[in-house]
């Protein structure tokens, strides 16, 4: 690439407009959901009738998981459908009704919950909610192609900034546009490469933090499955304002498709010169190398990351020394997150000030999350910030399945904290969320309803740590470990009186003293739900019951001997042998048989089965 | 095949693999990873070889490879179940499908059954939160699991 | 140098750029406690207990917390005491307590800590890690269960010693300082060299205690019990004692062990003379007559197996010398025994040397069990303490003759650049008819890793070199085998700093090691003692002159080859048995 005029030259290419593109969401979550084989038939018998004018192609994920596998049919004229919850059979009907007979298949099509079908996402409730910068090209580009990207406006921002600004200016867009990091502390992004930029060195580096660790968050890596160029793009954009010939992508290893998009990216990226030697014909030069995690949640803390790169076990390092002047191997670095690094080309193009407008005082643009856990609408949205979380959970999610009752969200994953129902109207963003006791994080947002323990998801994310501590300082390895002790304790009833004071104080001592942002966070799972569920620790240490009866030792099976009838069903599925009874009169559950797997519950088909 | 040659076969691409990343900064884990993809794990025959290869301690790179769960020292099985314990599958009951999957199996997270068929692993989020709970065997994705469908699923393979 | 001004708990001093907020406190006189750091060995940050206050979001830990102009720090207020509490406890949580029969009861950084934490309650319920004690190895027994998990140990033996045999393995909880594939020390690369007993801070690792066969063998009235003492023990053992480091206590020593029971208690540094005469002559006739070269020293085991396991190649150049431990208890088999009219296999042999390593060799299959038993100079204090004698009233004593009598050259043995010193003192003398000045043996005195020299003797540039220490050994080996250098002598001392600062000397808190350097000070002690010597040259010796005439012929003959010499065999890198 010399210049953009050789860009524009490709973003206005002609190209022959078929009557229909077909396009089929292939992230992880719709090959999970059996994309994989709808895309095939889909050709398969476009092939088979010998269909010219139609295109089909794979993008990256809407968002919508739990709509998946989805098909989108793009018209000529421009109308978009979007068909969801695809399989085989469905296939074969959109190609022969709409692509052939020209009649949509309306039965397929989305629709908003319990109300007729529209035509496309973009007209259902929860998508107009939705500002969508980061994944503005999430489910709606090949991810494959680059030249789908370009005609997206991809690389003009590189462009733009190679051949009219100056490093110092970029950095200044920046910091005026208000972006802060959204890996989780949410450190302003212009800040942190003012200090790189500052910092002397032959040899600095740009690092893409695309290790994604808090279970049940997936933005990241939907971004790079769906936009991968976008990363790149934005990484020589901070090569060239920080000074920097040589980027790193570290990406999990459980991204498969995420990699293999991200080398098909980068290879394609330098066949154009868009990443190599004398970027756009200025003599700039910016390479990026992949390395790939294995597996270590720690990895995603920013000198672990670095380390790990380097070779070694991935334990974090003190600061200081800063990575913007010792980092990798070294040497001056800057670490972005995905998300980050994806708003940047769009905040070039369209300018600080239509950016900061977007969001609150101090947290501007939008925020991507992973909404999952109980709740309607699982999957992937972006909303302004500011957004209040009520607004999130109902009209964006759609609300609790089954008509029950929110209890709270936990956003920050095993970083951050819970959020109770008294917090609803809370405005989304960096400060606030701190405020009550939670924090950004990176982006998941799990929805917890009546039947969720408060004690069992605050040792289910220690748990989480415990297994995922580097083990390099005491507070940490040991500290995490003591707690999880005893919240087992607690929640197999065994617990004590002065527990609760206990818990407090090892839990403020872990978060002051530990080395890296993994032990000091650790404790914050326990500390919010002991701040808003306080009630739950003591009836399970006092009164020894789990009022949403999931601590499986605070618990028992029953038979409610007015509704059995005495079908037997249970009987014959009880792994344990452990219910009795003589065919059509009651059936009773011998409690020191039973190992409360829940089978029976789930079988019986008269309700007859409680737990208490 | 014959063992033997199969091995050499195996020796040789770990060869390729020290001359690809010969000039690599911190090539240890790019190395173990394309090693593990030779061998299928990591045996101390091979974690010598790289450490001859990067010339840095074996102890070295028995640590690097035991801080790293996706290094695996002991072969997995033929059929490889990862169930997911992320959030989103966790508050949906993951941990009662992997109770069923230990007991179905007989065995413990991180081990393989005694003929080597099925490995079991818990994983964290395998992306696929919206049909949570969610396991894979090998390439397999299955969701919205219920303990109750265990049995059935083990028996397809 | 640019000074920045920084306040204590209130207290201003100027230190210069790049001063850790520790070292900053220690100019204030304010003591912060520490477990993990260790001057230029480990400064990782890693146990948290010396977190400060700097005014910043979140407490630091001041042993790699750089000091910046007008810092402000507070090392102690109820909330720093009550955090750097609950670590310990936390760390104690998970430590076999067993204080009553610790090897480092009393000499306990944990245990010191603790009492000046003023813990008196482990509120957190939890158990030690539960792991089976490695004692397999000849030389060093691994206790996990005591590991506090500070890395001094790995930082040594891999950053220092480029070993490599200890590493930290696993991940969280389980984290721990192992081996590779979790085996036993004795089967892995370690070189014996004990530097990681030195710097653990608590009793997870230690020597192999043998101090109960030297009872025995005193006990038995069948055997004629002879100890030799190598030289540096008499520069170390004084601190086991409360003398101040640095300080030679040869006679109290000579004196202590003179009533602990023994036949005969003999100085290791008549062997060492003796190696001199046998390397000496070795050098010259490899120089002669085109022999191997660079010859290089094999008095140091630790050396020598690491020789094994990572440069086979060089196995040829190591000199056919014993070390002066197995030389002198060849000798005490063999021309003693005969002189004296002893059954030789009567004779026990006791050796207390500064070293781990030695207990290794003196089990090796070359050495015949020439030397019975080996022990450390820590278990050479212990048995004095066992004995009831009060090391500090004790007269001062001399060695027993014949074997007693020994040259400053052999002393200075203990020293990096020590057997160099002496090789080079007698092999000039041969060769010029006279002594050398002693200014030109000046750039191989000192502490640093690696020192270098040219001679000229008898018209030629005869080139050494000094290397203490196994990670500076590796450099100079690489130089060598790359053609960079050209020596014609080297000497390699397995510990940084030669056997002063051997794997079996006195333990020396890091709180005092982060202050001095016991290398430097314990060196001191030796050539204060070659300086006082009447003969300092091994040529000089008597017993040695006499040795050669009435039973050896001379050096490098085949009689002393047949008694006095060796070869080594190479080893596997990695490990011993697949
Ligand atoms: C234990 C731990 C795990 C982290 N994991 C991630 C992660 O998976 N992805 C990420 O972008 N940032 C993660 N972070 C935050 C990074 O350390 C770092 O702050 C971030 O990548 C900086 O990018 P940003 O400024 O663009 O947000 C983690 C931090 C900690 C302490
Ligand atoms: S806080 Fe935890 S993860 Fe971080 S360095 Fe300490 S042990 Fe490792
Ligand atoms: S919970 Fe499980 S073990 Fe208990 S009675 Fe029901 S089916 Fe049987
Ligand atoms: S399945 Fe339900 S109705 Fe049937 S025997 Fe069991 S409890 Fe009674
Ligand atoms: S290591 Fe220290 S604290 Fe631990 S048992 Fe031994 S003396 Fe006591
Ligand atoms: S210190 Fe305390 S526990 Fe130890 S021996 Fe003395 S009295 Fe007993
Ligand atoms: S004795 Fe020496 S080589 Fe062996 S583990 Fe200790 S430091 Fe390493
Ligand atoms: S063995 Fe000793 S030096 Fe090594 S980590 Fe454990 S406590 Fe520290
Ligand atoms: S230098 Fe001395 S103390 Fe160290 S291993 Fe060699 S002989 Fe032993
Ligand atoms: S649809 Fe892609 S994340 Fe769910
Ligand atoms: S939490 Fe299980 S797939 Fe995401
Ligand atoms: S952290 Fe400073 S002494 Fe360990």
């Amino acid at each position: 690439m010399k210049s953009l005029t050789e860009l524009k030259a490709i973003k206005q290419k002609v190209t022959e407009v078929p009557d229909y593109k077909i396009v089929v969401g292939m992230a992880t979550c719709g090959i999970a959901a059996g994309a994989n084989p709808v895309f095939k038939e889909l050709k398969r018998i476009a092939d088979e009738k010998k269909l010219s004018n139609v295109d089909i192609q794979i993008t990256g994920c809407i968002g919508i998981c739990r709509l998946e596998p989805i098909v989108e049919v793009y018209t000529a004229k421009g109308e978009r459908y979007t068909y969801v919850k695809v399989d085989a059979e469905k296939a074969q009907d959109i190609i022969q009704k709409h692509i052939i007979e020209g009649k949509p298949c309306t039965d397929y099509l989305i629709c908003d919950d319990g109300e007729a079908c529209i035509k496309n996402i973009q007209e259902t409730k929860s998508f107009k909610k939705q500002i969508r910068i980061a994944l503005r090209n999430c489910g709606n580009i090949n991810p494959e192609n680059i030249d789908e990207y370009i005609k997206n406006d991809g690389y003009f921002a590189l462009g733009k900034v190679l051949t009219e600004m100056k490093p110092a200016e970029v950095i200044q867009l920046l910091l005026d546009s208000g972006l802060r990091g959204r890996g989780g502390a949410g450190f302003p992004t212009g800040l942190k490469w003012k200090f790189a930029a500052a910092a002397q060195n032959e040899q600095k580096y740009v690092c893409c933090n695309a290790d994604e660790g808090d279970p049940g968050a997936f933005m990241d890596r939907s971004v790079l499955e769906g936009d991968p160029h976008s990363i790149l793009e934005a990484m020589a954009i901070a090569g060239y304002a920080i000074g920097s010939d040589q980027g790193f992508i570290y990406v999990r290893a459980e991204y498969p498709v995420a990699v293999k998009r991200l080398n098909l990216a980068i290879k394609q990226a330098k066949e154009y010169g868009l990443l190599g030697n004398n970027i756009f014909g200025t003599d700039f030069s910016f390479d990026i190398e992949l390395r790939l995690g294995a597996g270590a949640f720690v990895c995603g803390e920013e000198t672990a990351l670095m380390t790990s790169i380097e070779g070694k076990r991935g334990e974090p390092r003190p600061r200081p020394p800063f990575p913007a002047n010792k980092g990798l191997f070294g040497k001056p670095t800057i670490l972005n997150n995905v998300e980050t690094f994806a708003n940047i080309p769009v905040i070039i193009n369209k300018g600080a000030d239509w950016f900061n407008k977007i969001g609150t005082e101090k947290s501007k643009g939008t925020k991507v999350f992973a909404v999952g856990g109980k709740i309607n609408n699982t999957g992937l949205i972006e909303i302004p910030m500011g957004m209040t979380l009520r607004e999130v959970i109902y009209e964006i999610g759609g609300g609790i399945p089954n008509g029950k009752a929110f209890k709270a969200a936990q956003t920050g994953g095993p970083s951050g904290g819970c959020i109770p129902a008294e917090h609803l109207d809370v405005a989304i963003d960096y400060d606030n969320l701190i405020a009550i006791g939670s924090m950004m994080g990176s982006g998941g947002l799990i929805v917890m309803d009546e039947d969720n323990c408060m004690v069992d998801i605050a040792h289910f994310f220690l748990g989480f740590t415990v297994d995922e501590s580097c083990g390099k300082c005491p507070p940490c390895r040991i500290g995490t470990h003591r707690m999880l002790e005893m919240l087992e304790k607690i929640t197999a009833g065994k617990g004590e009186d002065k527990d609760i004071e206990k818990l407090e104080r090892l839990a403020y001592s872990i978060k002051e003293a530990a080395l890296c942002g993994l032990g000091q966070t650790a404790p914050n799972p326990v500390l919010s739900t002991l701040r808003y569920f306080k009630d739950e620790y003591k009836a399970h240490i006092y009164q020894k019951t789990c009022p949403a009866g999931v601590c499986k030792n605070l618990l028992s099976y029953n038979i409610d001997a007015e509704k059995c009838i005495g079908c037997g069903l249970c009987a014959r599925n009880c792994p344990a042998n452990a219910i009795t009874g003589v065919v059509k009169s009651p059936y009773t559950i011998d409690k020191d048989k039973c190992i409360k797997c829940g089978v029976c519950m789930e079988k019986c088909k008269f309700g007859a089965i409680y737990k208490k | 095949m014959c063992q033997n040659c199969n091995l050499d076969e195996n020796q040789k691409k770990l060869q390729e693999v020290f001359d690809k990343y010969k000039d690599t900064q911190g090539a240890l884990i790019p190395v173990l990873h394309e090693a593990q993809e030779i061998y299928g794990y990591l045996p101390l025959s091979v974690q010598e070889a790289v450490a001859d290869a990067l010339e840095i301690p074996l102890s070295e790179v028995y640590g690097v490879v035991t801080f790293y769960t996706h290094f695996s020292l002991y072969p997995k099985g033929k059929y490889k179940i990862q169930i997911c314990l992320g959030t989103a599958c966790y508050v949906k009951g993951a941990n009662n499908i992997l109770e069923e999957l230990k007991k179905q199996l007989g065995i413990d997270v991180g081990q393989s059954t005694k003929d080597g068929k099925f490995s079991l692993d818990a994983c964290r989020c395998v992306g696929a939160c919206g049909i949570a709970p969610v396991m894979m065997i090998n390439d397999d994705v299955y969701g919205s699991l219920a303990v109750s469908d265990v049995a059935d699923i083990l028996k397809k393979y | 140098m640019n000074l920045l001004n920084v306040t204590i708990d209130g207290i201003k001093v100027q230190v210069p750029e790049g001063t850790s907020v520790l070292d900053a406190a220690k100019l204030a006189n304010v003591d912060i406690p520490t477990l993990c750091y260790l001057k230029d060995i480990n400064e990782i940050g890693a146990c948290r207990m010396c977190l400060v206050d700097v005014g910043g979001r979140a407490l630091q830990a001041a042993c790699v917390y750089p000091c910046s102009e007008g810092l402000k720090v507070i090392t102690n207020s109820p909330k720093i005491r009550d955090i750097r509490k609950a670590t310990l406890e936390l760390i104690l949580s998970h430590h076999d307590r067993s204080c009553l029969t610790c090897i480092r009861n009393q000499n306990c950084e944990l245990q010191a800590l603790a009492d000046k934490l003023n813990v008196r309650d482990i509120p957190f319920d939890g158990a030690p890690k539960g792991l089976p004690i490695d004692n397999i190895s000849k030389s060093i027994v691994r206790d996990n269960n005591k590991c506090v998990l500070c890395r001094r140990c790995t930082s040594i033996c891999n950053n220092i010693q480029t070993v490599g045999a200890i590493n930290v393995m696993e991940r969280g909880y389980e984290t721990v300082v192992s081996t590779t594939d979790h085996r036993s020390i004795a089967d892995v690369n370690c070189v014996n060299c004990g530097q990681c007993i030195n710097v653990c801070p608590v009793g997870a690792i230690y020597e192999k205690d043998n101090t109960q066969a030297v009872w025995d063998a005193i006990k038995d009235p069948d055997k004629y019990v002879v100890i030799q003492t190598a030289p540096s023990v008499r520069a170390g053992i004084g601190e086991e004692f409360g003398y101040p480091i640095g300080t030679p206590v040869t006679g109290k020593m000579v004196g202590a062990i003179k009533k602990m029971g023994f036949d005969k208690v003999f100085d290791t540094d008549t062997a060492a003379d003796l190696t001199i005469m046998e390397e000496g002559t070795e050098l010259l006739t490899r120089i002669k007559t085109g022999g191997k070269l660079p010859l290089i020293t094999s008095c140091s085991p630790g050396w020598i197996k690491f020789c094994e396991h990572e440069f086979p190649e060089f196995l040829d150049n190591l000199s056919t010398c014993k070390s002066p431990q197995q030389m002198f208890g060849a000798l005490i088999k063999s021309y003693y025994a005969e002189k004296n009219n002893i059954d030789p296999s009567k004779i026990f042999v006791v050796a207390v040397m500064p070293c781990t390593a030695k207990k290794f060799e003196s089990d090796r299959e070359e050495m015949f069990n020439d030397v019975d038993v080996s022990i450390t100079s820590r278990e050479l204090a212990r048995m004095i303490r066992e004995a009831g004698i009060d090391f500090r009233s004790v007269e001062e004593a001399q060695f027993d003759n014949p074997l007693g009598e020994a040259t400053g050259a052999g002393v200075i043995f203990g020293a990096t650049g020590g057997v160099m010193e002496a090789a080079l003192r007698t092999v000039y003398y041969i060769l010029e008819g006279k002594r050398i000045n002693e200014e030109a043996l000046m750039p191989i005195r000192g502490t640093e890793g690696i020192k270098e020299a040219t001679l000229k003797v008898a018209g030629m540039d005869v080139n050494v070199c000094a290397a203490s220490g196994l990670g500076n050994a590796r450099k100079v080996l690489n130089m060598v085998k790359n053609g960079e250098k050209n020596y014609h002598f080297i000497e390699i001392m397995a510990c940084p700093g030669g056997c002063v600062n051997g794997g079996g000397q006195p333990i020396v808190p890091a709180s005092i090691r982060n202050k001095i350097d016991i290398r430097a000070e314990r060196a001191k002690a030796l050539y204060s003692e070659d300086k006082r010597a009447t003969y300092r040259n091994s040529d000089e010796n008597p017993f040695i002159q006499k040795f050669y005439k009435e039973y050896a012929g001379e050096p490098g003959s085949h009689k002393a080859h047949e008694l006095l010499h060796t070869h080594y065999q190479k080893r596997e890198k990695h490990l011993k048995n697949k």
